[in-house]
């Protein structure tokens, strides 16, 4: 809104007419927080920004340098870790199927957890401590812990079900249950801005059965929600490295640390872009999610 | 149970709607203790009572979104009381808004026909059409957030009427407003209501509301109800001491009762069916029943005046300190000041009375 303070009170406050009024004299430079404040929130702003900048940039500076050039002995910078990647055996294979597996999380962690959740809130609501506990769960319990029970069932799974089973992306029954609590999260937050219990009344009183109240009126008004469970999803999917690592499944991030052993250089350079990718994935979220900007207006004129 | 005939329910489309017998239980609370109403086709039916008296479980049963445990529902002679909620036909405004936020007023509108297979050239019409029905044909591309409250409501009136229902059911769809366009919008229903002929079933706990938009009001009380009559029977003779006491101001003023009347402040007044009629009792008596008159000797003092428009309340003090309000039109209240002194006599219309 580009109104001064004085609109922007009036705009607020349709029926306050003594809030129209001039305010006063020094009210504008109150809210103006106090030199030294603005100072301390300047530090921290450039502690974190270097906190997380600072790596970043020692990773871009790594990854890009090239030979000592003869002459000048200085190093010279190049693209070739970049380029490296399409040619080192196994990591673009590891690429494409750990976006698999992220994509196959996604789409299995939608289907579990919208349906449950909705349903819960609209018919159940009194289970609904009960649904957030068994989501919130696998953050209590270790990596080690969850190899080690679901280990049998793998080897199994290899023995019995030949390739299907041997494959990595038998990983997805994992990482679905790895972002229950991240997902059940940004799901959650989204059903609690919307009154869905009424909205699925509305809905069925006017003809439609479950699958249409959910697809049509419920999901359509979480959306924000779900991206951001996705993208949670896919950059927890796309991080994980401890159970595939200890299942011997060459996910990316398996690639990644066994080429750092060889080839250091190629290593950073797929790191960095994954960082830059996961990065990329929240921005757009946080610019483009949808209802953002839609819940920060409202009509305030009430015609009788 | 007969249904009193009305303007709407004579020039009406409407079914017959029956409650019959009807019990609900969550745990246990007995929140439908055995409801029969019988609505006649084009009627509205106000369903008044405090919270928790079980008005709007009876709406939601209606309406399926909630099961009833026992008894039967039925609409137009047919047995509703298992059909789920998307295949009864009935169009349901909210207490919440409950516009779909992601669709316009128009794609709210016309959502219902949406799911009828309407084609969307139909839909779209009907849609416009309905909105020009309760005044919002301008508002067809906005969404909800960009729509005020009132407007939201009417809306959602608009939605519900598009399906052309059996029964409109509508759960205290004005409670949320403000009292202005509270005001003007319950005019509009009654107005579209009566223009439909549609059978409707409203519950609110605002005595105005009921009263203005009912043909006839049932007053529910612990999941039972008490009574449910014409607005003016209703306020005038009520059968039972919690209906006598919730709707409308009411003094509570000692007597002596005696041969079906009661002797109150020197008046005997006829008792009303199902009073206590025998002893020292509290006859409730209707403000505007209560007389005031100038009198250096009177038996009352004036403790304060209220003025509200056209109309007068006054609180006075009796001699066994009993307070009662009078209400009176603004011009007959001139001589009324704190302190002065008045005769209080009690109009001879009947009464309810309770014993003391």
């Amino acid at each position: 809104m580009s109104a001064g303070p004085l609109g922007q009170i009036g705009a607020a406050e349709p029926h306050g007419g003594a809030l129209l009024s001039r305010p006063p004299k020094g009210a504008g430079k109150g809210r103006q927080a106090p030199r030294s404040q603005r100072i301390a929130r300047y530090a921290v702003l450039i502690l974190v920004l270097g906190w997380l900048v600072l790596p970043l940039f020692a990773m871009l500076e790594f990854s890009t340098r090239g030979d000592i050039d003869p002459v000048t002995k200085a190093a010279t910078r190049s693209l070739q870790s970049y380029a490296a990647i399409l040619t080192s055996p196994g990591l673009l294979d590891s690429i494409i199927v750990s976006l698999q597996i992220a994509a196959l999380t996604v789409f299995g962690m939608l289907l579990l957890l919208v349906p449950t959740m909705v349903w819960t809130v609209v018919r159940v609501p009194r289970m609904r401590r009960v649904i957030e506990f068994l989501c919130l769960l696998p953050l209590a319990i270790p990596a080690i812990v969850i190899v080690v029970g679901v280990g049998p069932i793998y080897q199994f799974m290899g023995q019995h079900l030949g390739a299907v089973g041997a494959s990595p992306l038998t990983l997805t029954f994992i990482d679905i249950i790895l972002v229950l609590p991240y997902s059940y999260r940004a799901i959650d937050s989204s059903l609690r801005g919307i009154d869905t219990a009424t909205l699925a009344d509305a809905a069925r009183s006017l003809g439609a059965g479950w699958p249409r109240t959910i697809f049509q009126v419920i999901v359509p008004n979480i959306r924000g929600g779900i991206l951001s469970a996705s993208v949670l999803a896919i950059a927890l999917v796309l991080g994980e490295f401890t159970i595939s690592s200890l299942l011997s499944f060459n996910t990316v991030q398996v690639v990644i640390y066994l080429l750092g052993k060889r080839d250091p250089f190629v290593s950073v350079a797929v790191s960095l872009l994954a960082l830059v990718f996961a990065f990329a994935l929240l921005f757009a979220i946080s610019r483009f999610a949808p209802g953002a900007e839609r819940r920060g207006q409202r009509a305030t004129e009430e015609p009788a | 149970m007969t249904s009193a005939t009305s303007s709407s329910a004579e020039t009406g489309h409407g079914v017959a709607v029956v409650f019959e017998d009807m019990h609900r239980w969550y745990g246990t609370v007995h929140a439908l203790q055995g409801l029969s109403i019988d609505i006649a086709p084009g009627e509205l039916i106000a369903l008044l009572g405090p919270s928790g008296c079980g008005k709007t479980t009876a709406l939601r049963a209606l309406g399926g979104l909630d099961v009833v445990d026992q008894g039967r529902i039925l609409v137009d002679g047919k047995d509703m009381t298992h059909v789920p909620t998307n295949k009864r036909n009935m169009g349901i405004v909210f207490q919440a808004y409950s516009l779909f936020p992601n669709m316009t007023s128009r794609d709210n509108v016309a959502y219902g026909l949406r799911l009828r297979g309407v084609d969307t050239k139909a839909r779209n019409a009907k849609a416009q059409e309905m909105l020009e029905l309760v005044g919002l044909k301008e508002q067809a591309s906005k969404y909800p957030h960009q729509m005020s409250g009132g407007q939201q409501q009417r809306v959602a009136l608009a939605r519900a009427l598009a399906i052309e229902p059996k029964v409109l059911l509508l759960d205290e769809p004005l409670s949320a407003l403000d009292a202005k366009v509270r005001r003007s919008l319950r005019e509009e229903i009654r107005r579209i209501q009566i223009m439909l002929g549609i059978t409707t079933l409203f519950v609110t706990h605002d005595q105005e509301e009921a009263l203005a938009m009912g043909d006839r009001v049932g007053v529910m009380n612990a999941g039972r109800l008490e009574q449910i009559a014409p607005p003016a029977e209703l306020y005038d003779k009520p059968k039972t001491r919690f209906v006598a006491e919730f709707v409308g101001l009411t003094n509570r003023i000692p007597g002596k009762a005696s041969d079906g009347t009661v002797d109150v402040a020197g008046t005997r007044v006829p008792l009303l069916p199902g009073a206590t009629d025998r002893g020292a009792v509290q006859a409730l008596v209707r403000p505007e029943n209560v007389h005031l008159t100038a009198a250096d000797d009177g038996n009352g003092r004036v403790l304060a005046v209220s003025f509200l428009g056209s109309l007068c309340r006054a609180q006075v003090v009796l001699p066994d300190e009993t307070i009662v309000v009078a209400q009176m039109a603004a011009s007959d209240s001139t001589q009324l000041i704190p302190g002065a002194a008045v005769r209080v006599s009690v109009v001879p219309a009947p009464v309810f009375a309770v014993a003391e």
